[in-house]
């Protein structure tokens, strides 16, 4: 390409590492969460000698939940950050254009998503946030809370049995695993289709490591934001240079080694699941 | 009326001292057939008849002669007199008596103890050599045989070391001679074992002593020396008796009919061809060299060869000609021979299968040693070694096997028991024999098995008898647990042949199934919960079924002493959670979120959360399904845009240069 093309950055440095850490954690707490669950398969025994034994696997399940917990905490601190250095009140943070919290325009969106879907509407002139990001960007909260208590409980069973009757490690078992199954298959299928493979993106979208997005792309995925910005004349403050070619590569093999062990768990558990479910 | 008037005035005269104490006195009142008295509280007859007295040996004695003490005035005898002592006038029996176990015996007051009267009779003492004499040789066996005869009180409660000794007798040679043919030299009972002097055979003094029982035999074989002249060198038989056999070892006392061979050899004369390295069968060549020393290094060393080749016959020219059958060890280890006849291996030996071992196949022949012996191939640590000749995989009892073992020396050599025996050299460790038994292997269905379920926990107990005493309280105990069901034993946990210790890895992993074969349910629920989950992936370290139930002392939940009882359980679940409350001990070990009834919070929570996914699949699934054709349709108006750019920047770079191209044309 003779011309160089223009960039839009989207993402913060910190938010991209958070990202990163959480695709870490997730993946480990995947890894070593689903061989217990599926502990009666082939697969499950050789991902738990992968981890140097059950007892092994147990301590990077736990390692990787610390990881997750902070980057959790850290994005928590990083929206009071926010708050002080950009929205200055909790208000326009909340319920401002760019807020991550379901509105209005989130409805119209999705509405006019189904109409496009059908076939009696174009393609709806999406903003800085979708709606189906925002469902992915809460159901981290939710599993936090869920996943992240159960997990607790079964960690220190002694302790939590000062509180509650024993059955209630069982129940915590249950919703612990069944959560985890649910957020480890939504993330590798529904979440994967979303950025990565449906067919405009294919095969992957890396602007969640890189930050920047082509100008030429953004105008046309988020045309409401970049409408927004031009008409705010703050389109030239976005505007960067790409990564050199080495960081992109990198970038891409990362991203490949996340899809893969991410298709190879839903594979997996859908051979556990149809093949040797109890 | 007519009695008591004459007792009075004998009475009288007494007083007088006019009469001396006669016969004819005494029968006043004796002669009467039908008086009757008192004596040591029993009333018994105190008749003497006359006639039978004076017939008698004792016939010319006056009664007082021997009831000393008894006199005229004291009549009737009222006051304690002494027994009649024979000894008084018999001095030199009396002495002999008191040496032998019956005088010894009446000494100690044995209520059994025969008195001189028991054998000879009181008053109708008869000359031996009379025919009616109790003491008569023809009468003899039977006199002996009153007390020494199967089901008498001597003979159950005394420690008599023969049985069937009179039935053993009469069919002797012996016996035969004396109460069949008649013959009255015929040697009886006190031939043998004297009169009066009756001594254990293990008392040197004895008559039938090792050390005197030849001369007490040629008492009456005079000539015995001339007739086993290959034996009897001279007095070699009395004075080294040890190295030749005393008359007992070929004829047995009391059934000197079975005898062992017929004509005695002694080794020397076997050695004179056997001792030759070059001696061969003529039949089939194998070499009949009997290397000597090994015999005298060998459990056998006193042994003559003749006792166990037993058909020797000493008229031929080659004494060992007559032997027709193999030798039979059982002829001295009666016991031994008994339990092997019952044996798989002795039924293949009676059924002639050429694979059935015989005693030699294990125990060797001359130079056969005790299992002490480290040298002996049945010395513990030889065992499975020599087990292995036909077991092993390959040879030939291995290849009629059908069960379901495989491998046996292989795996025994590396289970728990093969490594003590064979790594830490401990002899005292199992051996094949521990539990199969030397001689009575039989098959674990035979109900007599050693290793027939219902034995093998005594087997294994004969060792551990801790955990036997253990495992007979448990639930899986017969004796606890009455039910139509197999029970497990020792080895449906443990393994036959692989026993492994119990804490290693493999052993705790695979007791999980082993459980799990008669408690189907409870050990598939068991790997529903995180217990059974990571055990299944390997993990040691979580309970498995025995940490919570226990192992050998598995009880009822319902037992107080059961590990899970109320009282017990909160102190089982400290072993790993040291912290573990009561609450904590209410976690459901077996839960299962499949059972409605049983768990239905569990059921519910599960299902809830199988509904949250199911629908969330669901909505995402469709928006998904909806968007990929759109997005396809999305992807080619990027291209077309794409590429209108690209064509617009790259038009103008072909205007530039294509336009001297269009000159030429």
């Amino acid at each position: 390409m003779s011309i160089k093309e223009k960039y839009v950055l989207r993402f913060t440095r910190l938010n991209r590492a958070l990202h990163i850490f959480m695709i870490v954690s997730f993946i480990i707490l995947s890894l070593t969460g689903m061989s217990l669950k599926f502990s009666y398969t082939g697969w499950a025994r050789f991902l738990s000698k992968f981890f140097g034994g059950f007892e092994s696997a147990g301590y990077w399940h736990r390692f990787a939940a610390i990881i997750m917990i902070i980057v959790f905490t850290t994005h928590l601190f990083d929206i009071v950050r926010l708050r002080k250095k950009e929205f200055k009140t909790w208000k326009s943070l909340l319920i401002g254009k760019n807020s991550m919290l379901f509105n209005k325009k989130d409805w119209l969106d999705f509405k006019n998503s189904m109409k496009w879907f059908v076939g009696r509407g174009d393609r709806p002139s999406y903003g800085r946030w979708t709606y189906w990001e925002k469902f992915d960007y809460f159901a981290v909260f939710w599993g936090m809370f869920v996943i992240g208590s159960t997990g607790m409980t079964l960690w220190f069973p002694e302790f939590f049995t000062n509180f509650f009757p024993g059955w209630m490690i069982n129940v915590a078992t249950i919703i612990h695993s069944d959560e985890a199954l649910l957020a480890t298959g939504f993330i590798f299928t529904v979440h994967f289709f979303n950025t990565h493979l449906r067919p405009e993106k294919f095969p992957m979208d890396i602007v969640i490591f890189s930050g920047r997005i082509p100008l030429d792309e953004f105008k046309l995925d988020r045309p409401d934001e970049y409408k927004e910005m031009v008409e705010k004349g703050e389109l030239e403050k976005y505007l960067v240079e790409d990564y050199p070619p080495i960081v992109i590569k990198g970038i891409r093999f990362f991203g490949w080694t996340a899809l893969t062990i991410g298709f190879s768990i839903v594979i997996w558990i859908i051979y556990a699941m149809i093949f040797a479910y109890r | 009326m007519k009695k008591y008037f004459i007792i009075i005035i004998l009475l009288s005269l007494t007083w007088l001292n006019i009469l001396p104490q006669s016969n004819e006195d005494c029968l006043i009142c004796h002669d009467d057939p039908g008086f009757k008295g008192k004596v040591l509280g029993k009333t018994i007859s105190l008749n003497v008849t006359p006639k039978i007295f004076s017939g008698s040996v004792h016939g010319a004695l006056e009664c007082i002669d021997c009831h000393s003490d008894y006199n005229a005035e004291d009549i009737p005898h009222t006051k304690k007199y002494s027994r009649v002592n024979c000894g008084e006038c018999h001095s030199d029996v009396q002495k002999l008596y008191a040496e032998c176990l019956h005088g010894k015996a009446k000494a100690n007051g044995d209520p059994l103890a025969p008195l001189c009267q028991d054998c000879h009779g009181n008053h109708n003492i008869l000359p031996v050599k009379d025919h009616n004499s109790a003491v008569a040789p023809m009468k003899i066996p039977f006199l002996c045989g009153k007390c020494h005869r199967e089901g008498t009180p001597v003979q159950l409660q005394r420690n008599i070391p023969q049985d069937r000794i009179l039935e053993n007798y009469s069919e002797s040679i012996h016996g035969e001679g004396l109460l069949v043919k008649g013959l009255t030299v015929s040697a009886t009972c006190v031939s043998c074992h004297s009169a009066h002097r009756i001594l254990p055979h293990t008392d040197s003094r004895s008559t039938i002593s090792r050390e005197n029982i030849a001369k007490t035999c040629s008492v009456c074989h005079a000539e015995i020396e001339t007739v086993h002249r290959k034996i009897i060198r001279g007095e070699l038989w009395e004075k080294q008796s040890h190295v030749l056999p005393a008359c007992v070892d070929c004829h047995q006392p009391h059934e000197i009919r079975k005898v062992y061979y017929d004509y005695g050899m002694a080794n020397k004369d076997c050695l004179e061809c056997h001792d030759n390295p070059n001696l061969v069968s003529s039949k089939d060549g194998r070499s009949l060299f009997v290397n000597y020393d090994k015999i005298s290094n060998s459990e056998h060393s006193e042994t003559a060869c003749s006792q166990c080749h037993s058909e020797v016959n000493v008229s031929k020219h080659r004494p060992c000609e007559s032997i027709k059958s193999k030798v039979d060890c059982s002829a001295c280890h009666e016991e031994v021979g008994l339990e092997y006849a019952k044996s798989i291996h002795g039924n293949l030996v009676a059924n002639q299968d050429p694979n059935g071992p015989t005693c030699k196949e294990c125990h060797g022949t001359h130079g056969v040693l005790g299992r002490l012996n480290p040298d002996s191939p049945t010395f513990a640590t030889n065992i499975p070694l020599l087990c292995a000749k036909c077991h092993r995989e390959g040879e030939k009892a291995a290849m009629r096997y059908t069960g379901s073992e495989k491998d046996i020396i292989e795996h025994y050599t590396e289970s728990i028991h093969g490594k003590g025996l064979l790594k830490s050299g401990l002899t005292v460790t199992a051996t094949c024999t521990a539990c199969h038994t030397a001689h009575r292997e039989l098959p674990h269905s035979n109900p007599e098995s050693s290793i027939n379920p219902a034995n093998i926990s005594s087997t294994c107990g004969s060792c551990h008898h801790g955990i036997e005493e253990q495992f007979v309280k448990s639930v899986h105990s017969p004796l606890i647990t009455d039910t139509e069901k197999e029970l497990p034993v020792c080895n449906d946990c443990h393994s036959a042949h692989t026993i492994r210790r119990a804490d290693s890895d493999g052993f705790k992993l695979e007791i999980m199934s082993q459980c799990g074969r008669c408690h189907e349910q409870i050990a598939e629920t068991y790997f529903d919960t995180y217990h059974g989950k990571v055990s299944q992936l390997g993990y040691t370290k979580t309970a498995k079924c025995y940490d919570c139930h226990g192992s050998h002392d598995i009880l009822s939940v319902n037992d107080p002493k059961s590990h899970l009882s109320r009282e017990n359980v909160v102190e089982t679940c400290k072993t790993c959670h040291p912290a573990a409350n009561r609450q904590f001990a209410g976690y459901l070990t077996h839960a299962t979120h499949h059972d409605p009834d049983k768990y239905p919070i569990l059921f519910w929570v599960f299902w809830g959360m199988t509904g949250l996914l199911i629908g969330t699949f669901f909505i995402a699934g469709l928006h998904t399904i909806l968007w990929f054709p759109r997005s396809l349709e999305w992807r080619r108006k990027l291209k077309k845009i794409h590429d209108e750019e690209k064509n617009s920047v790259d038009n103008k770079f072909d205007v530039d240069n294509n336009e001297p191209k269009n000159e030429e044309v």
